[in-house]
């Protein structure tokens, strides 16, 4: 029978992300999917990153990670999103060429050492001393395995509708996994029912693009990955258009044909990704709403109109889509949909998105409760990392909010679960301006080099890099004006005797790296990226430095972990309320204890308390 | 580690009251208020400055790390007990750079990290926490009851709008959202700082609610105020003798007027006068008795020197006993009047808690002075334009952490429901 350390169920992103992880951490690792071809498909719109989105491909590229590798390789139109704001909440964000993700995915998975694909479909997980300790395929055989990885996005119990049809499904075109499905039922896990659409798909040939306006891709086009500097292939721009009021009379009319109004839909759909009949029923005054026109690809002439996502009968999405200006004789491909599936309580997993009931089973990507491509990569890393390292019987690697986006979403997932599936924003993240897309590999690349997953090339980009920050750094600090010199050179401070460095100096709103290197040739001597680079670091010196007594608070609280069977009753001094709230709620760590709503610092000093006695206890 | 303060005696008069001071910070807080410090675990009479206005005068003692009831470095300012001083050191403290006050059960808290607690002394401590916890409950409570519950409200749903606006643009460039939300955010964050500027002002007469009214005799020696006071108070607190310039410290009687609690100040009779000792008695008795919340000015035919009454205080006449007057008229011998002047200082008084703000709480200014300055530099950022918006919104993050004890905490979760409510997102 073969054996691997790792195996992963399913070849989505997440999939995807946490095979290459475990495999670059040294483990033999299989990854199960049921086509292989379909490895590196995007399911949904062909687009990657975004606000917080872009933040997260950045944190798996400085982890060296292969979504943004692939968004690089693949990306047809690139922007930087909030370009005019400041750059803590700037997003990369591609469009990206379907066929080319799918190819550069495959491509990257055959070279990856340690990593093997296996077509089939995972029908059981065996059980050994309470552990993970291998698969079942549907052709009879089986495979064992130290740990296990479920990525099965929307597969489980999928249901697609259109309109008032409905087929099982997870995606249009394949089955869904019912027999895991059976089987995880079986496991007794906490689940929830949540959905999602898609809008029609259509013929690009058939769009009167002469009609509309185009958004065109930024003239300097900011990669993902921090080893690329240019786009691979040909750029090209998204056409927009808008929904009109004749549009809306067509939805509205046939309102009780859609499948969520029809009451076909119990899922929580997203709030932030809204069907275009929810858009019409619960914005009823907006007389209009914007469609981009995304292209599929640069020899493909699907489009993926964003913004009308459905679940309307065919007929209907003919007739609104006709509705539209420049779509009036545009063919539809393929109907919209929307799909209803189970996703697994994420507070039934620990920070290393393993499955607290069962040790070794590890779930990544919308299995939890997610949306999103990156979402779902960054928890496969997660999971990937962290399957290899307890594989290899070494400590667990967490991520932390103080820390990274990916430690946000995961401490979200797991301390608070979620209400609808759940997506990055820029604002979920209290330490926005430290957790920068631009020093995403300060932050990671180094951890990441520890817990070794990151490649010799990489590694000796970001050392050469390191080195040059720090030069550039020193310099900056080292060249001091006093505000006479300061205000001679043309700067505006206050005379109140205190000298600057050009580092303090960045941070006033008013001073640029530009006329600084003007006043001062010598600064000419740092290289312009890096200069750039340090130019944002200071600009946010100040708040990070402030914010950075809260992370080492936060971080401090974090580190002590509260046991599975911590017993809140036995607590004295606390509340009922709230031994009832820390009860129902089970925070993995203090800082999460301190996120409850109504915990004092007083009742976190009980539990403190208590924790030092067990831990005492042990060490006694 | 950041620096924190609290009153670690019991709030309200008493004869000696410690202020803690605990962090890295902790010495250097203490040298800037005391000029020099004693070596440590040894007792020092200091004179305690700000801005070179005397505070009070005190014991300080320093405890170095690892030897202190933190753990941390430590310093105690052993003060004297009236409310006013406490008042004037804790705020002392408030503007040093670096220094907060601590929030409930923050010492211990810190004790129980760097081990200096062992177990039966925390669990010993849980009654105390427990009874933290109640009065902060209660106080939560009460903040949310009534017309304070009303106000803080507002400001709440005001500060999620300001945040949900901001981080709409933020979070939501790429869809159909309002570019430039800052006219609204402006009206917004000045509607919350008006309205905190305002709770700030009123927050001293609310504290005197709580804590008590100081209501100050004046007039030259021998006018009658110890005789008076000792009729108001109906005992002999005050020693009374024919010799003028008998009372030559500040006496205290607490009392209560009209349903407020009141402390009466007996004051040294106000002359100028070549004896250094009763000098130095009618300096403290005008310092008191500007201090005070209200002045009743006991005449004896002459006007009183070296202070001037200030808009409602009262002027009484005295020893009507002897020579009647117009206007109020009172005889601490015989008692006559002093029902009229009674009532007119609870009359007085009623004018003052009136005005009266809602926050009762040293917490609550701390709070509310925090959130004022960082809603300050939310404006600011606003102004400077949307390449500033993630800086403003980091400061209304921070006036709403501020807040936080009053409005409760302000989730992310609060700020997408209003976006999502207000806006389509979604392309």
């Amino acid at each position: 029978m073969k054996h691997y350390d790792v195996i992963v169920i399913g070849g989505g992103h997440a999939g995807t992300e946490a095979a290459h992880a475990a495999a670059r951490m040294g483990a033999e690792t299989a990854l199960v999917t049921l086509r292989a071809d379909a490895i590196g498909v995007m399911s949904c719109n062909p687009a990657i990153g975004g606000l917080g989105k872009g933040h997260l491909v950045r944190e798996i590229d400085a982890m060296d990670g292969v979504m943004g590798q692939l968004a690089d390789a693949a990306g047809i139109q690139f922007r930087l999103l909030n370009r005019r704001k400041g750059p803590a909440v700037q997003g990369p964000r591609a469009q990206a060429d379907r066929k080319l993700y799918r190819e550069a995915a495959q491509r990257v998975t055959a070279a990856q050492p340690n990593l093997t694909v296996i077509e089939g479909e995972v029908t059981d997980l065996k059980v050994a001393g309470g552990r993970v300790s291998g698969v079942a395929l549907a052709d009879g055989s089986e495979i064992t395995c130290g740990a296990a990885i479920l990525t099965s996005g929307t597969f489980l119990n999928g249901v697609i509708h259109i309109g008032d049809q409905k087929s099982s499904g997870g995606r249009i075109g394949d089955k869904p996994s019912i027999a895991l499905a059976e089987r995880l039922k079986a496991l007794d896990l906490p689940l929830g029912r949540l959905k999602t659409g898609t809008p029609p798909r259509l013929d690009g040939k058939t769009i009167d693009w002469s009609r509309l306006e185009t958004q065109p891709g930024d003239e300097d086009p900011v990669m993902f990955s921090f080893l690329n500097t240019a786009p691979a292939v040909r750029q090209i721009a998204c056409g927009i258009t808008h929904t009109n009021e004749k549009t809306h009379e067509i939805i509205r009319t046939n309102l009780d044909r859609s499948a969520m109004y029809g009451g076909h839909i119990q899922g929580v759909g997203p709030r932030y990704c809204p069907s275009i009949e929810d858009k019409i029923v619960r914005f009823a005054e907006k007389g209009s709403h914007q469609i981009f026109l995304e292209p599929e690809g640069l020899d493909d002439d699907t489009v993926y109109p964003n913004g009308i996502s459905t679940s309307l009968p065919a007929d209907v999405q003919e007739d609104y889509v006709h509705s539209i200006v420049g779509l009036e004789k545009a063919k539809i491909l393929q109907p919209g949909y929307a799909i209803e599936y189970d996703f697994v309580d994420p507070r039934a997993l620990d920070l290393s998105l393993q499955l607290r009931a069962f040790p070794g089973l590890y779930l990544a990507g919308q299995i939890n409760g997610t949306t999103g491509y990156e979402e779902a990569a960054a928890q496969g890393l997660v999971a990937g990392l962290n399957a290899a390292l307890s594989v290899q019987e070494r400590e667990p690697f967490h991520f932390s909010r103080t820390s990274s986006y990916i430690g946000v979403m995961i401490d979200d997932l797991v301390s608070r679960g979620v209400t609808e599936p759940y997506r990055m924003f820029t604002s979920r993240a209290e330490f926005r301006l430290s957790l920068r897309a631009d020093n995403a590999d300060q932050r990671l690349t180094g951890m990441g080099i520890d817990i070794g997953c990151v490649g010799e090339g990489r590694r000796s980009a970001f050392e050469a890099k390191m080195e040059a920050l720090e030069a550039g750094r020193a310099l900056m600090e080292a060249t001091v004006l006093t505000p006479k010199e300061a205000r001679d050179k043309g700067f505006r401070v206050n005379q109140d005797g205190t000298r600057r460095s050009v580092f303090e100096l960045l941070s006033f709103p008013d001073i640029s790296l530009e006329s600084l290197c003007l006043a001062l040739p010598e600064l000419t001597a740092i290289p312009g990226e890096i200069a750039n680079q340090l130019a944002i670091d200071a600009l946010y010196a100040n708040y990070v430095e402030r914010q950075q007594q809260d992370a080492a608070s936060l971080k401090r609280d974090e580190g002590w972990e509260i046991p599975e069977a911590f017993d809140y009753s036995a607590l004295n001094g606390l509340s009922n309320e709230l031994k009832a709230k820390l009860d129902r709620a089970r925070p993995r760590t203090l800082g999460q204890a301190s996120r409850i709503d109504g915990v004092t610092p007083a009742a976190l000093t009980l539990i403190l308390a208590k924790l030092r006695q067990a831990r005492r206890d042990k060490s006694a | 580690m950041d620096t924190i303060y609290a009153l670690a005696t019991a709030r309200g008069k008493a004869g000696v009251a410690v202020i803690r001071i605990s962090g890295p910070r902790a010495w250097a807080a203490a040298h800037a208020l005391a000029g020099s410090l004693p070596k440590p675990r040894m007792a020092g009479l200091r004179k305690l400055r700000l801005e070179g206005e005397e505070l009070d005068e005190a014991v300080v003692l320093c405890f170095e790390e690892g030897a202190s009831f933190t753990g941390e470095d430590v310093a105690e300012l052993h003060i004297h007990g009236a409310v006013a001083t406490v008042s004037a050191v804790l705020r002392a403290l408030g503007q040093i750079e670096g220094l907060r006050l601590a929030v409930p059960g923050e010492f211990t808290r810190r004790a129980l990290e760097n081990e200096r607690l062992d177990l039966a002394q925390v669990e010993g401590l849980s009654d105390l926490i427990e009874a933290e916890t109640e009065a902060q409950r209660k106080q939560a409570l009460k903040v949310l009851s009534g017309a304070v519950g009303k106000l803080v409200e507002d400001w709440r749903s005001k500060l999620i709008r300001a945040g949900a606006l901001i981080e709409a643009t933020i979070d939501f460039a790429d869809e159909e959202v309002p570019v430039d939300v800052s006219p609204e955010v402006l009206e917004l964050i000045e509607a919350v700082a008006g309205g905190i500027s305002g709770e700030l002002r009123r927050v001293g007469a609310a504290e005197r609610v709580r804590e008590g009214f100081e209501v100050a005799i004046v007039g030259r020696p021998n006018a009658g105020k110890s005789t008076l006071l000792n009729a108001l108070a109906g005992r002999e607190a005050a020693i009374t003798s024919e010799i003028a310039g008998t009372t030559r410290d500040v006496i205290e009687v607490r009392m209560e007027i009209g349903g407020q609690a009141v402390t009466l100040l007996d004051t040294a009779g106000l002359r100028e006068t070549e004896d250094v000792v009763e000098a130095i008695g009618v300096e403290r008795a005008l310092d008191r008795a500007r201090q005070s919340d209200l002045r009743v000015f006991l005449l004896d035919g002459e006007e009183v020197p070296l202070i001037a009454p200030e808009p409602g205080d009262l002027i009484v006449h005295g020893k009507a006993d002897v020579t009647p007057h117009e206007g109020l008229c009172v005889s601490g011998k015989t008692g006559a009047g002093l029902s009229e002047l009674i009532a007119a200082i609870e009359e007085r008084l009623a004018g003052l808690s009136a005005g009266a703000g809602v926050m009762t709480r040293e917490r609550h200014r701390v709070a509310m002075r925090t959130a004022f300055e960082a809603l300050e530099s939310a404006r600011n950022e606003v102004l400077r334009g949307p390449d500033r918006s993630e800086l403003a919104a980091e400061s209304l993050r921070q006036a709403t952490w501020a807040l936080e004890s009053l409005v409760g905490r302000v989730d992310v979760e609060n700020l997408l429901d209003e976006i999502f409510s207000s806006f389509c997102i979604g392309k």
